[in-house]
């Protein structure tokens, strides 16, 4: 595994635990298919929630949500509507949410969330 | 809190309007928007306040910051904005104090190391948000100055963001900077470019200059080159009252939106002597979103000066006739109209013919008839109509020179006018107008009970009845009778002041 994405795997799981702590009940992780991948499904307050996690090792290249663009916001739109094509019916409307995390070396992680970014 | 605003000043032409910058930090991806009509250069702002804003230890949040300027119709221009976008986003971040930044008004563009630079027009800017109400301004450090030329207001001068974020209680280091001055801008121009001393041998020229000083009188120069016209337009100012503090403040004021360096108030009244290739635009303002005044709202309260006049394209001499009657410039774009002051006096100087040598006397002039009469005429009759003064300027000769005594200094000058000025002021106390070329035509002869009485006027009767004079003419006889009077300090113009007024009116050409 590279260093990076032993970073993300890292990042993704401070931020399942992050997410399952506020309440949301995690249905998928690392959902693939031949047009990407989706790093988090899971339901919270009756919505079905689409969840794109970022981690950083600092903010040299930028806060993690600046790595979020249009261009892959309209990737992840389009991921969030073949899941429910493959899982059949939904429980709730969908919703898209981004995590950013922090990990500093040598410092605890900061992990920031935004719900419905589009 | 995820709203916070903040004023700052749109300026179209001299007079400015407060706009309220409203910030608002959504949880959203993070974007920046600026809206409410922003021309390019505030567009620009998001990138220089984001910069200025991460280089001066404050970063914006990595949220969607929405910008707004209201009212979202009135259109804004230039990069003035700069600072009070970032104190509002900041405001609304959590930056600062967010109560303390509302209650100021900021101007100033940002440098990307969150420097403050200078801006255009600071000077109106500060008396619009003065007439608002406001009662503090935060600019620039280089424009401080500027900005305190304004009484009744609080001038707090930053130079840097982060200054400017400490004086709001916001929490961050701050650097001392060197603050950003001023370009180089010229300097005023000096207004006393001589001394009436200078002129020697030309007292009738010298008693007429003072005549067009008192009374406010348009004044044609005409005469052979190297007779002294350019000498005797460049003394005028130096004969002019003072200006009062309004006054002096709208001339710095139309310095300031120039893009010309405001150097302190100066009262002594300005002085724009535009090249003859200069633009219609040039002469009373234009440009396509920004408004910017030309040379003759910059000469406002003083000379406008027009050298070798018929050189000017005759659609540039022609701008001005709207202008010389309204006493103020409006230009209309499609976004919206401003104005500009224009109560200048107008003093156009022009050789007799292209080759300069034709006089009364019948000198050498070489030219052909048809010649002469073309070059005159570019000054169209209706400008020519609106000087009260015409003068001939005459070369001068070694009898005259020699004749050294009754020069008259700058000084000993002003004293008259002003002396003659106040005479006026006073009877036109209760009107409009403050001088004698103010004072309309039929007012003068009839319903303002200024008419000096018949057995004075009897010659230019004579002229009005004979078709000699016209209407137009005769009130401008009465005019200048007045301010012959005025300097005179007879109560009414005689039969002489007439005599005097008739003669001043036009210069003996041979187009006349």
């Amino acid at each position: 595994m590279s260093h990076n994405a032993e970073l993300g795997r890292l990042g993704e799981d401070l931020a399942a635990a992050h997410l399952e702590a506020r309440g949301f009940r995690l249905i998928e992780r690392n959902w693939r298919c031949r047009h990407g991948e989706i790093d988090v499904v899971a339901a919270h307050r009756a919505c079905t929630v689409f969840i794109e996690v970022k981690t950083r090792a600092g903010e040299r290249f930028g806060h993690p949500f600046e790595a979020i663009t249009p261009v892959k916001l309209a990737r992840l739109r389009r991921l969030a509507a073949m899941w429910c094509e493959a899982k059949g019916a939904i429980a709730g409307p969908p919703r898209i949410d981004a995590v950013a995390v922090l990990v500093r070396p040598g410092e605890s992680a900061v992990i920031e969330h935004l719900e419905g970014i589009g | 809190m995820p709203v916070a605003r903040t004023r700052s000043v749109a300026l179209l032409g001299l007079s400015g309007s407060i706009v309220e910058v409203e910030a608002d930090l959504g949880s959203q991806l993070p974007a920046f928007l600026v809206i409410g009509l922003p021309d390019a250069a505030i567009g620009e702002s998001r990138e220089r306040v984001r910069a200025a804003a991460a280089n001066s230890g404050c970063p914006l949040p990595a949220r969607r910051l929405t910008v707004n300027l209201s009212p979202a119709t009135l259109p804004k221009h230039g990069s003035g904005f700069d600072l009070a976008i970032a104190i509002a986003c900041l405001a609304a971040a959590g930056r600062l104090d967010a109560s303390s930044a509302g209650s100021l008004v900021h101007l100033g563009e940002l440098g990307l190391d969150g420097r403050l630079r200078p801006t255009d027009g600071v000077l109106p800017a500060v008396l619009a948000a003065r007439r608002a109400g406001a009662d503090r301004v935060m600019v620039p450090t280089a424009n401080a100055p500027e900005a305190a030329l304004v009484d009744g207001i609080e001038v707090v001068g930053v130079a840097s963001l982060a200054e400017a974020v400490a004086w709001h209680g916001g929490d961050v280091e701050v650097v001392p900077v060197d603050a950003v001055l001023p370009a180089d801008a010229p300097e005023p121009p000096l207004v006393h470019t001589g001394d009436l001393a200078d002129v020697v041998g030309n007292p009738e020229a010298v008693a007429a200059l003072i005549a067009a000083a008192a009374g406010g009188h348009h004044l044609g120069l005409y005469g052979p080159p190297g007779a002294g016209k350019t000498m005797l337009a460049s003394r005028l100012p130096g004969i002019l009252p003072d200006l009062a503090l309004d006054q002096s403040l709208e001339v710095a004021s139309l310095r300031s939106l120039s893009g010309l360096g405001v150097g302190g108030l100066s009262a002594r009244p300005p002085f724009e002597a535009p090249h003859h290739t200069a633009s219609a635009a040039s002469i009373i303002g234009g440009g396509g979103r920004l408004i910017r005044p030309g040379a003759a709202a910059r000469a406002s309260h003083g000379v406008l000066f027009l050298d070798e006049a018929p050189e000017f394209p005759a659609s540039v001499l022609d701008v001005l006739r709207q202008p010389l009657e309204s006493r103020s410039i409006s230009i209309h774009r499609a976004s919206a109209i401003a104005s500009f002051p224009a109560s200048f006096q107008l003093v156009l100087a022009a050789n007799p013919c292209p080759c300069g040598q034709w006089s009364p006397k019948g000198e050498s002039c070489t030219c052909a008839p048809s010649v002469k009469r073309r070059y005159l005429s570019r000054i169209s009759g209706p400008l020519r109509d609106r000087l009260d003064l015409e003068l001939w300027v005459p070369r001068l000769t070694t009898t005259a020179s020699a004749g050294e005594g009754g020069r008259v200094s700058s000084d000993e000058a002003r004293r008259r006018v002003e002396l003659a000025r106040t005479v006026a002021a006073e009877r036109y106390r209760g009107t409009p107008w403050r001088t004698n070329a103010e004072v309309p035509g039929p007012w003068l002869r009839g319903t303002g009970g200024m008419h000096p009485g018949h057995r004075a006027t009897v010659a230019i009767d004579r002229a009005l009845e004979s078709g000699g004079l016209t209407m137009r003419g005769y009130d401008k006889v009465l005019r200048l009778a007045w301010t012959l009077a005025d300097l005179d300090g007879a109560g009414v113009p005689d039969g002489d002041h007439v005599g005097q007024a008739n003669v001043l009116r036009r210069a003996p050409l041979w187009a006349a």
